[in-house]
């Protein structure tokens, strides 16, 4: 069981974390912050399991994680 | 006594230059040579590294040149005794840099080195004038361009006065012309470092490096260790400081360069040295710094044993350069000489405070052979016989 | 639940500049978390070099003195000389290290200063829009290689970890990459390790850090892990190649 939370005003929608997240949780969704970039979501909250490999993989800190 | 201030408080032309504000004289060189005892006979270049033990300098970079060795090589010796290090680093460039390092760090750094080092410095040099970092370089000049030669030359003056490396800064430029003032001005350099937080240059040359006289060292007392509360040490209880050159937003660059100017206007204002002797009723001034002033001295009491009335002003501070004092003298005395061992520099700089007050006749040579007293005698006595420009 | 993954207190609230996938951002992070671990913020001084990581002192919560292009090592020396009980690090980019400052990190090295060197590999001069760096691979096109390096004229991307390996000097050198999670923690334990050896007064340590420079590569980041994986990799193998145990003394 695990949670994470994606600050999108932090995220410049790089996809580093789509392809980090083995469960493939996260995709780069439609909706843009500030900055003009298409941000980053979680889809299926329940099945991360908090391993934190999207966060490792994350260049501009956007990514929290709980375990 | 290298400032004439009871000179200056007789003459008609020197009076007016003795009420301005710029005028300093050399108190700690005064102190000094009260202190007779303490004497010792030593070496241009060894009373430069004296001194910077004196005035408190533990960290000493640099690499090897001629005629500027024996810095290195006295400071190998003596300040690992009193727990300093000495480095001799891998180029000119990294010496500069591990200064601007250890002056980031709060303490009191140095290196020395000679014209083709100097040029590579210029970079550290430029970016510690923009960080406003203290330290102390010393240029025992040599001839150049290029290579050059090993002999003793002003061909720096440009270099060392006009900033030298990219940008729009200035060094504080001092130039000794006896063993005396090679110690004297290097404590004196530290403490102008500190006080301004800025790169300050000694601008000497062989001459001056190797010829023995006797020093007397007091500079232990004189010298005044300021706090420095800006430096990098660890941000343990306060906020991180950043040391830095960069200031890519427009508006910040202005301001920064203007900082910087403000700090330039008031070093011109306040710290001006320069020694004027004999100008009460000279109808000549000559104009000399450094190690040709010192051959000019000789040259300007020939004279006066013939009778002819030569004064002189010789500036210390290069930069800031006494121009007010020149400009002073020039209103009452007409003929003006500028002797250089180089194809003229700072006569431009004294062109420039003379306007058209007087005539200005430059004396100089490149180098190979020094300038000799009887030459410039040469060129005193055939100003004295040009007409025109008699009070 | 508790929280695993969080920002590192040597790091500001402030968001980095570089461009969208940049591993800056990653090995930036990853020595504010070992500097976190190892609880030396407060004593620790950065030295920033010229490059994209110019701006190190907007980021990390620390004293900073910014280094003129490839100097880091020698102001690194000056600062660590005056402050031995400091931890003092460098974060220098290929042209500033491996280029310009090639003989500053060399002899740094070679002296075995007890400051630690992080080496930001992208095969490319990021920050001036892309020119060839010493270490572009062959073939690599880039704005002054159009035509792709050539080792004839251009020579061969230099191997700096493999070089200051050789050096009697230098204590621990490694070469990491960040372009998986598996990778990112190997490389946070190459800096831990590396930053230990001077907490330890061991000497010089140099972490070399494969990085993905996307915009100047003119690919998208998801490409450039790529790139690193089947390109930098097995010509810049990641490796330890260096690690003393016990400290040199006279
Ligand atoms: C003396 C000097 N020469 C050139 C430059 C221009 N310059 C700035 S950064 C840079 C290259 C940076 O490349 P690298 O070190 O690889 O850093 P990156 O941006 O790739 O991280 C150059 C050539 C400079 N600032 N100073
Ligand atoms: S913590 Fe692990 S499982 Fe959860 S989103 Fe991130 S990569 Fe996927
Ligand atoms: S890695 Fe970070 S910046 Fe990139 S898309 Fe994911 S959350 Fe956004
Ligand atoms: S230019 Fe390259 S190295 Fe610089 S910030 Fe962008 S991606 Fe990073
Ligand atoms: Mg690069």
């Amino acid at each position: 069981m695990g949670k994470i939370r994606i600050d999108i005003e932090r995220c410049k929608g790089c996809g580093l974390c789509v392809i980090a997240c083995q469960k493939k949780l996260i995709k780069i969704g439609d909706n843009m912050n500030s900055l003009g970039y298409h941000t980053a979501q979680i889809n299926d909250e329940k099945k991360c399991i908090g391993c934190a490999n999207c966060a490792e993989m994350c260049p501009d800190i956007a990514i929290e994680v709980w375990k | 006594m290298p400032i004439d201030a009871a000179h200056a408080k007789q003459g008609k032309a020197a009076r007016a230059i003795a009420l301005r504000a710029g005028l300093k004289c050399l108190k700690l060189i005064q102190q000094t040579l009260m202190n007779d005892s303490k004497k010792r006979l030593i070496k241009g270049n060894e009373a430069i590294a004296v001194a910077a033990i004196d005035a408190g300098c533990r960290y000493f970079f640099s690499y090897p040149i001629t005629p500027q060795s024996d810095i290195p090589e006295y400071l190998s010796r003596h300040l690992p005794e009193v727990g300093g290090t000495f480095l001799q680093a891998e180029s000119e460039i990294a010496a500069i840099n591990m200064v601007l390092g250890a002056s980031a760090a709060g303490a009191r750094a140095m290196t020395s080195s000679s014209g083709p080092g100097i040029s590579l410095k210029q970079e550290g040099i430029s970016y510690m004038a923009s960080d406003e970092l203290p330290a102390l370089i010393v240029n025992i000049s040599r001839t150049g361009p290029g290579l050059g030669g090993i002999a003793a030359s002003q061909g720096d003056y440009f270099q060392a006065t006009k900033g030298g490396g990219h940008g729009d800064y200035r060094t504080i430029v001092l130039a000794p012309y006896s063993v005396q003032e090679m110690y004297d001005l290097t404590i004196k350099g530290f403490d102008l470092a500190d006080k301004y937080r800025m790169p300050v240059m000694i601008l000497a040359d062989s001459v001056l490096g190797q010829m023995k006289e006797p020093v007397a060292m007091v500079g232990k007392k004189k010298s005044t260790a300021i706090k420095k509360d800006w430096a990098l040490t660890g941000c343990e209880g306060r906020r991180p400081h950043v040391i830095k050159s960069l200031y890519l937003d427009g508006d910040k660059s202005i301001e920064h360069n203007w900082k910087l100017f403000k700090k330039y206007q008031k070093i011109q204002k306040n710290e001006v040295m320069c020694e004027i002797k004999d100008c009460i009723d000279a109808d000549i001034i000559l104009i000399a710094f450094g190690s040709a002033a010192r051959i000019a001295k000789t040259s300007i009491e020939m004279a006066q044993e013939k009778g002819i009335k030569v004064g002189m002003l010789r500036p210390i501070t290069l930069f800031p350069f006494p121009n007010q004092q020149i400009e002073d003298l020039s209103k009452d005395i007409k003929k003006i000489l500028v002797v250089e061992q180089n194809t003229g520099q700072m006569v431009e700089d004294v062109l420039i405070s003379v306007s058209k007050n007087a005539k200005v006749t430059f004396y100089g040579k490149p180098t190979g052979n020094a300038l000799e007293a009887e030459e410039i005698l040469g060129q005193i006595e055939k100003l004295k016989n040009k007409k025109g420009f008699n009070r | 639940m508790k929280q695993v993954f969080e920002r590192p207190e040597s790091l500001k609230e402030v968001s980095f500049h570089f461009c969208p996938g940049c591993h800056h951002g990653i090995i930036h992070r990853i020595v504010a978390e070992v500097i976190d671990k190892l609880e030396v913020r407060t004593r620790t001084i950065g030295v920033s070099s010229v490059g994209c990581s110019v701006f190190l002192y907007d980021y990390f919560n620390i004293d900073v003195c910014e280094a003129p292009h490839g100097r880091a090592p020698a102001v690194a020396t000056g600062v660590k000389r005056v402050y031995k009980d400091r931890i003092v690090f460098t974060f220098q980019g290929d042209g500033d290290l491996a280029a310009i400052g090639t003989s500053e990190i060399i002899h740094t090295a070679n002296r075995g200063e007890n400051i630690t060197v992080i080496f930001v590999n992208n095969t490319v001069f990021g920050m001036t829009g892309g020119q060839m760096a010493p270490t572009t691979m062959l073939g690599q096109e880039t704005t002054t290689t159009p035509l792709g390096r050539s080792f004839i004229g251009d020579g061969y991307p230099i191997k700096m970890s493999e070089m200051l390996a050789t050096l009697e000097g230098c204590s621990f050198v490694a070469r990491v990459a960040v372009n998986t999670p598996a990778n990112v923690r190997k490389a946070r334990k190459a800096i831990l390790k590396a930053f230990e050896m001077q907490v330890n007064n061991m000497g010089f340590s140099f972490v070399e850090v494969l990085s993905a420079c996307p915009t100047n590569w003119k690919m998208s980041p998801q490409d450039a892990l790529k790139r690193i994986k089947d390109e930098l990799i097995p010509y810049f193998p990641l490796k330890i190649f260096k690690e003393k145990t016990i400290p040199d003394t006279l």
